[in-house]
């Protein structure tokens, strides 16, 4: 098992036929991940030929749904379209979105979100975020995916590249599943989802939690994890020495007064008896340590 | 992007939310004719983006449009808590009854929007909601639903305001709310929000916060940004469409990734601990990496005076490593005798061996590798101290 994505997930490419898209979906295709289509508005039934693959467009995710039976989609549409894109998913009822696409205005995330909570039926990771992957089984994003192989250690970030670096750190034991989260003020799928979720993975033995600045995301996963996770929990903050008020690369990412700042966040999660790493290596060494026993 | 008060002031009477009479002033002069158009008496404000402003003696009530200008004189240059006062706001004196609070935000935690009012107003929010919370409504609003007349009704009861300006104020927050909307807000307070001695519900003092990520649908917004608080170093990498921000240490960072890079701020400041050195900058080359991108930061870094070495920490994730190495080499080629500082890399991830190959024979006389990101973080930190 893993969590939220496994060998069976079938994924269309929402903006396949964009450069970022076409790039993705070659490198997804390539980790294994089952690609079954696109959807490009206003491009239905033309096609993609990528390495070899031939991938059908589609108009909308319901009609991608109907004649593939996808279950899953990632979203690379640039930020004007990105909200008439997951509407568009979540219209289909598509269990799964994952949205990659950084800059979108937070009041079209929050009407996307509230829509999806309304519906009831779709799931959203991100958006600004790297996707999700279960190593050997699917690659829903733009993760990496020879960095290390499967394994029993759950991942949970809102960066990308921290994401990278901590399953480069710990290659050797590999992981059931990384969710980079994403760097927005509002996001889909918070940490709180994916402990809970990983908690609950019979194939997950441990978890990382990266955080960062911005927000009391944090704080409350800190408080979840007291009253609901079992399982070791290491994690590690970034954004120790950012300046209050300044917005340090993603949006989500700025320390307002007193709140948001990386020493509370620190703080909660040790209250629970989670340690938390000084540096990435640290933290891995952390983990590493739990897992050798 | 925080807006000045008196942008607030002018983007609240653009969406029918009424206010005062207002207009910035940036010289005495100005100040003088402004409160002489106005007529009467006049507050002048220090237009600042920070709190406190009263305290420190940045508000000032005058009496005709002559002492509009002395006041002007004294608070045009004050230095509030860091903040340089360029500009002043001459606003239209009223005679105050009541002090109120509304406002709505972006709530991160609960993923909507969040309307606080509140009876109490002229202080802190925080001390309302300390001290009796029972004064303060505080409502989820759902994007999609928004906020109706019903809805706007009820909250101004839960915010205890008396009944005679119930009506005015729900109208009040049906246009911020509709401000709110249509600015791409993620913060529009108004505080005070007063009645006037003769009963009319106006919003004396505001704060309002952009979306960055909307600006692609309100050309108007460019208009709006301080660029003379900009830092020049902050301008210029934002004209290479670099993510940078200034800050106050001695060594410059270049890395890949948000947050990467603010891992690495960290990591800096606690081998500088013992060398006395702290973080240059934050600079996030994204993605890409190419040796433009890489030749486009190294020289705002190196431009920058504060510097005395770099540290350039990239994990190739979908970037490899060989292409960061060849922009290395190539800015440096592309910069000659401009880069004269050490430069201390960390490259792991995605072909790290043939980067690390093509660093070593380009054999560079400023470039040090190191194989670890907390290795390479305490060397970068000891040639800073030099």
């Amino acid at each position: 098992m893993a969590i939220f994505i496994n060998e069976n997930t079938k994924v269309i490419v929402q903006g396949m036929t964009g450069s970022e898209g076409t790039k993705h979906t070659r490198r997804m295709l390539a980790s294994g991940t089952k690609i079954v289509g696109g959807v490009t508005p206003g491009k239905g039934g033309q096609s993609v030929e990528i390495d070899g693959t031939t991938l059908p467009v589609y108009n909308t995710v319901a009609e991608a749904i109907s004649a593939t039976g996808a279950n899953a989609s990632v979203v690379f549409v640039p930020p004007k379209f990105a909200k008439a894109a997951v509407i568009d998913a979540i219209d289909a009822a598509i269990p799964l979105v994952v949205v990659i696409t950084e800059g979108i205005p937070v009041h079209d995330t929050a009407a996307f979100f509230a829509y999806s909570q309304t519906k009831g039926t779709t799931r959203i990771v991100g958006p600004n975020c790297p996707g999700l992957i279960s190593p050997g089984k699917s690659n829903i994003g733009i993760i990496p995916a020879d960095i290390t192989g499967p394994g029993r250690i759950g991942l949970v970030s809102k960066s990308g590249t921290l994401t990278y670096q901590m399953m480069y750190e710990l290659r050797d034991f590999g992981f059931s599943t990384a969710v980079g989260i994403g760097g927005d003020p509002i996001i889909g799928t918070t940490h709180i989802d994916c402990l809970r979720a990983f908690q609950d993975d019979p194939d997950t033995d441990a978890i990382v939690m990266i955080g960062e600045i911005g927000g009391d995301a944090e704080e409350r996963a800190a408080a979840f994890i007291g009253e609901y996770v079992t399982k070791p929990v290491v994690g590690y903050v970034a954004g120790f020495t950012a300046p209050e008020g300044k917005t340090m690369g993603h949006a989500g990412a700025i320390v307002s007064g007193s709140s948001g700042t990386a020493q509370a966040k620190k703080d909660a999660l040790e209250a629970v008896g989670v340690k938390v790493g000084k540096t990435p290596s640290e933290t891995a060494a952390l983990m590493r340590a739990i897992l050798n026993g | 992007m925080d807006l000045f008060e008196y942008q607030a002031r002018d983007l609240f009477e653009s969406h029918g939310v009424p206010v005062l009479g207002g207009a910035v002033a940036f010289t005495p002069d100005e100040a003088e004719k402004a409160a002489a158009s106005m007529g009467g008496r006049v507050v002048v404000k220090a237009q600042v983006k920070v709190g406190g402003r009263g305290k420190a003696g940045g508000v000032k009530l005058a009496e005709s449009a002559a002492d509009a200008r002395e006041k002007a004189q004294a608070i045009l240059g004050m230095d509030i808590k860091g903040h340089i006062v360029h500009k002043v706001m001459i606003a239209q004196a009223a005679p105050i009854e009541s002090e109120y609070y509304l406002a709505i935000l972006l709530d991160r935690a609960n993923r909507n929007f969040l309307v606080m009012a509140s009876v109490a107003g002229g202080m802190e929010i925080e001390e309302v909601a300390h001290t009796s919370p029972e004064k303060l409504a505080r409502v989820g609003i759902d994007a999609n639903a928004g906020i109706s007349p019903e809805l706007a009704l009820d909250i101004v009861r839960k915010g205890q305001f008396p009944a005679d300006v119930e009506g005015q104020v729900a109208d009040v927050l049906l246009k911020l709310w509709a401000a709110f909307v249509a600015e791409d807000a993620t913060l529009m307070e108004i505080n005070p929000l007063v009645k006037t001695s003769d009963g009319k519900v106006v919003a004396l003092d505001g704060k309002v916060t952009l979306d960055d990520s909307a600006a692609f649908r309100h050309p108007g917004h460019e208009a709006l940004v301080d660029h003379a608080a900009t830092n020049p170093l902050e301008a210029l990498a934002k004209e290479k469409d670099l993510n940078y921000v200034k800050l106050d240490g001695q060594v410059g960072i270049i890395g890949n990734g948000a947050g990467l890079v603010m891992s690495t701020l960290d990591v800096v400041a606690y081998a500088g601990e013992k060398y006395k050195v702290k973080p240059a900058n934050f600079l996030d080359i994204g993605g890409g990496a190419s040796a433009e991108v890489m030749a486009n930061g190294l020289s705002i870094i190196l431009g920058d005076p504060d510097v005395r070495s770099v540290f350039v920490n990239v994990f190739g994730g979908i970037t490899a490593c060989d292409a960061v190495a060849n922009g290395i080499v190539q800015a440096l080629s592309i910069l000659g005798d401009k880069a004269t500082k050490p430069i201390v890399v960390r490259l792991d991830g995605n072909n790290v061996i043939e980067g690390r190959r093509i660093l070593n024979e380009a054999n560079h006389p400023l470039i040090q590798q190191l194989d670890t990101m907390d290795g390479a973080a305490a060397r970068a930190a000891e040639l800073a101290a030099k």
